[in-house]
């Protein structure tokens, strides 16, 4: 597989690929039920309620409540999907979500929009950067973050048929449209390659995932051989998958539109750490809150973009070859 | 088949054994919360031995089965001692309340797959919200069964309360009774000086919940109150009871204090409560 043939097909929202993914599994799932926030339209509901209403719950502005009424809706075998902005998903949230859903492990999927710097001009109150780091740290949570609007869908599919409580993080914009619609592309827990190489692994989530392969297409026309892993499964990592990747580039870049301090970075950095020390560069925010401004403008002012990557991992091959001599 | 005994007599002695287990367990590992728990006692006794209808074969998703849900899971020792003697448990595992590697922690989990619990509680204001969904749960399920939750008055502070207030009346969940144990007390002193919740029937009401008041502690009075707010449900609006309960109530160097919140007695006290709570069942 070469970096160079994958193609963006459209583009569209990730948070569409939620809507459509919930309507879908609904039709097959009769304990699927969808709870919101006050935030149905954002969260494309719309074909949902209009199909299942009983099976909607509107909660109001009350997000802490909804996370007790999901975490009870399990008692008796229903799927809760919670909806809401993924800052409201978790940092207003932490404490019902870490009694009521992961310590009484409840099979709860959490499903969160609007994350980090590409929801845009609303500002650094609604754009979490923190929220991987902080469900990932929950006993028991799965963090699914997918890279477009296909692999929501999926993956929005998928945490119905996988028992336990789920945090599944996707975003506003529209973007870049590109992975596999085959349902066997995308299983939880299973990272998967854009390409295969051997001097350098760059690891991303999310909406970086299309910026590593913009990265890695124009590192491969400068003479490099690279390896692009989505991991899309945060938690439980595919360790195997890193593992392998690692040995054989010896190098890697972290990709994530999520603080470099608890994401996808410090995932990697640890089973680096503990199995096969390698320099690592890491692409995500530097400890900081967002701002106002378009998501490619703040992309770009936040150090997430194409070129960061790119530099990022000449910086690391060029670290990898001084740690030769 | 739950335990069904009619007669009060019974049912007091019932409670008079389970406040000497809730004594016992609190001295032994000389922590956890005695005085919510004895005012508690009353109740619990009550429901799991004459109210609720639920199988012991226990099941986390309680079909057609009424369900319990403890809020304020810090009177985990009237709850545990009520789960075993309720036969969901041997009552000998009562010793290993708050110890390490046991099913009995501090604070109830379904984390160690205690029979009888269906949440954690611990952290406060979260129960009411959780009892909801679980009705809803079973109204979509078609299952006829009710759900019971207790909260601490004190819990009422917590701002999610209110939050499950304003949802169940407006989704009409009616086939849930809140139990609201108002002894007047909590950690740092009474209610009305820590933060005073004033009038929780009239908030209720405005809140749009059907609200029944009752002595906690009268055993004829909870039986009666509970059976009439059982008739009140499925009418469109949420229940609530507010019963009024004295904390330690049954030792009486414990009783009206919030000194006995998380206290537990030394060796001198524990015979003196004992002497006041006779074993009428086999001590565990």
């Amino acid at each position: 597989m070469s970096l160079q043939s994958i193609k963006l097909v459209d583009e569209k929202e990730t948070r569409a690929g939620f809507g459509d993914g919930i309507f879908e599994v609904a039709a097959k799932n009769s304990k699927v039920i969808a709870l919101t926030a006050d935030l149905a339209g954002s969260l494309k509901l719309n074909k949902f309620i209009k199909e299942f209403p009983n099976r909607f719950i509107q909660c109001g502005i009350a997000e802490a409540n909804m996370m007790g009424i999901a975490a009870g809706l399990t008692i008796g075998g229903y799927i809760p999907y919670t909806t809401t902005f993924a800052n409201f998903s978790t940092g207003r949230v932490y404490d019902q979500i870490r009694q009521s859903i992961a310590y009484s492990n409840k099979n709860v999927k959490i499903c969160a929009s609007h994350a980090g710097l590409t929801l845009g001009e609303d500002g650094a109150t609604h754009q979490i950067l923190e929220d991987i780091g902080l469900m990932k740290m929950l006993p028991g949570m799965t963090v699914i973050v997918p890279c477009d609007y296909n692999q929501t869908k999926q993956a929005t599919m998928a945490i119905a048929d996988y028992f336990g409580p789920v945090y599944l993080r996707f975003g506003r914009p529209k973007w870049a449209n590109f992975s596999s619609t085959d349902s066997n592309s995308f299983i939880i827990g299973k990272a998967q390659y854009f390409s295969h190489g051997t001097d350098i692994t760059i690891f991303a989530c999310g909406h970086l995932v299309w910026k590593a392969i913009e990265a890695g297409k124009i590192l491969e026309q400068k003479g490099l051989s690279v390896e692009v892993i989505n991991v899309h499964t945060i938690k439980p990592i595919d360790t195997a998958s890193v593992l392998e990747s690692i040995r054989k580039t010896k190098c890697a870049v972290t990709c994530e539109e999520h603080n470099i301090i608890g994401g996808l970075g410090d995932a990697i950095a640890q089973i680096s750490a503990r199995h096969q020390p390698i320099p690592i560069e890491y692409v995500g925010t530097l400890d900081t809150f967002g701002e106002s401004g378009k998501p490619t403008e703040l992309l770009k002012k936040y150090g997430l973009d194409t070129v960061n990557i790119v530099q990022a991992a000449e910086k690391v091959v060029q670290r990898k070859k001084d740690n030769k001599k | 088949m739950s335990p069904h005994i009619n007669d009060i007599v019974e049912l007091e002695k019932v409670a008079v054994q389970i406040r000497r287990d809730i004594v016992r367990m609190v001295h032994q590992v000389q922590s956890g919360h005695p005085g919510g728990s004895l005012g508690c006692t009353d109740l619990l006794v009550a429901l799991y031995f004459r109210i609720m209808r639920y199988e012991k074969s226990f099941n986390m998703d309680g079909r057609n089965e009424d369900l319990f849900f403890l809020s304020n899971g810090h009177i985990s020792p009237v709850f545990y001692a009520t789960l075993a003697r309720a036969g969901f448990f041997d009552p000998s595992e009562l010793h290993t309340f708050r110890k390490i590697n046991a099913r009995l922690q501090g604070h109830p989990t379904t984390h160690d797959h205690l029979p009888g619990v269906r949440m954690s509680s611990g952290s406060l204001g979260q129960g009411v919200s959780v009892a909801i969904g679980a009705a809803m749960s079973k109204k979509l399920n078609q299952d006829d069964k009710l759900v019971y939750c207790l909260t601490g008055d004190g819990e009422l502070q917590e701002g999610q309360i209110w939050e499950g207030l304003m949802f169940a009346s407006h989704h009409q969940v009616d086939n849930l009774i809140m139990l609201i144990d108002h002894n007047g007390q909590q950690i740092d002193g009474p209610t009305k000086t820590v933060m005073n919740l004033a009038n929780c029937k009239d908030k209720l009401l405005a809140f749009g919940w059907f609200v029944i008041e009752m002595n906690g502690n009268n055993m004829n009075e909870v039986v009666d109150s509970l059976e009439y707010a059982v008739t009140c449900t499925k009418k469109s609006q949420p229940v609530a009871i507010v019963m009024t309960t004295i904390m330690g109530k049954g030792v009486d160097f414990m009783e009206g204090t919030h000194e006995w919140h998380g206290i537990a007695p030394n060796d001198e006290q524990l015979v003196k409560a004992l002497k006041q709570l006779p074993s009428i069942m086999k001590d565990y």
